[in-house]
């Protein structure tokens, strides 16, 4: 089964929950990312029982803070 | 306002796009940008607005130039370390271009002083240029609240995000992320180091959205997180969905008033 993430595509063997995604794809800050899938994003509270199937879209976005110093 | 002879020349490059012309470079002229934070991405920011003769642009910053801030920080020179940022900045911008009113908060933005900077100059646009993220949040709730449009931006490393808020247009960035990380829980550019030119490339896309603002011109990064990857090369902009229950833009908000995630403390000797 395929899915993007990041734009990238990512093979899976099972269907695989949000939780267990961030590790597959090794996500930076798994506790920090924000989570988003097929364009909504899935709370944190959701991240065990939201479930990633074929064709999926999911993006990862991280805090980046950075500039002044 | 009619352009003088000198402000035709000088501004000439960009009186000849048709998104621009005399119209335009006279709204550049009469608008107002405030940089919050003038380092690795407010100094190159504050420098094409100055380059571009934004008429108003307003320093914040409660830091002194530091010899290893001179690696991005490209608003500073060698002989400004030691001095405040926003002094050097307003000297910088003064030889830059004689159009430019510089206004400088020598100060750390906090909850008590936020909205009164950015109510000193009636600012039409808020560029974020700092490093951390409770200021990020301050921010955000701030031009929230105020009703006025900013643009976010962050760098590590190789890595740049940004994005732009505009009132009942898209998401604001406690949209997408809800609370500050942590204190060290996310690395900072003191710790994790950031590819010099990290700050150009971002701060000047921020630059790029403030004067499309001002112009009203183009497709603002509203509504999208546009991030980029230097090593690989690879920008992509990530759509986001607008939070009905945010904090602060939602339908219901929580929070009401602005506050500090952090005491303010002011890190001399660092
Ligand atoms: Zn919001």
């Amino acid at each position: 089964m395929k899915v993007q993430v990041n734009g990238e595509e990512l093979v899976l063997d099972k269907p695989v929950n949000i939780k267990e995604l961030l590790v597959l794809a090794k996500a930076e800050q798994p506790d920090y990312v924000t989570v988003q899938k097929n364009g909504q994003f899935v709370e944190r509270d959701k991240f065990e029982e939201t479930v990633v199937s074929e064709g999926d879209t999911i993006e990862f976005l991280y805090f980046m803070g950075g500039g002044s110093r | 306002m009619s352009l003088s002879n000198e402000q035709l020349e000088r501004y000439s490059r960009h009186i000849i796009l048709k998104q621009v012309g005399g119209k335009g470079q006279e709204k550049i002229l009469s608008g107002k940008v405030l940089v919050i934070g003038t380092g690795g991405l407010g100094a190159p920011a504050a420098m094409y607005l100055a380059a571009a003769g934004v008429g108003t642009i307003g320093l914040v910053d409660f830091d002194v130039v530091d010899l290893s801030n001179l690696q991005r920080q490209i608003i500073h020179q060698s002989q400004d370390v030691g001095k405040a940022k926003v002094d050097s900045g307003r000297e910088t911008i003064a030889a830059m271009n004689p159009d430019v009113k510089v206004y400088t908060y020598n100060e750390l933005v906090t909850a008590a002083n936020i909205k009164d900077i950015i109510r000193d100059q009636e600012y039409d646009f808020i560029l974020d240029g700092t490093d951390n993220f409770p200021a990020k949040f301050l921010i955000n709730d701030a031009c929230v609240m105020l009703r006025k449009p900013f643009s976010h931006a962050g760098i590590i490393r190789f890595q740049g995000q940004t994005m732009t808020y505009v009132p009942d247009a898209g998401p604001c960035y406690r949209c997408v992320f809800r609370e500050p990380p942590p204190k060290d829980a996310v690395p900072t550019c003191r710790q994790a180091g950031v590819l010099g030119v990290m700050g150009g490339i971002l701060g000047t896309l921020q630059a790029t959205e403030a004067l499309k603002y001002i112009l009203g011109v183009g497709e603002l990064l509203t509504g999208y997180l546009l991030t980029y990857d230097a090593l690989s090369m690879t920008f992509r902009k990530v759509k986001l969905p607008r939070s009905g229950d945010c904090a602060v833009c939602g339908e219901h908000p929580s929070i009401t008033q602005l506050f500090d995630y952090e005491k303010p403390t002011c890190e001399f000797g660092k």
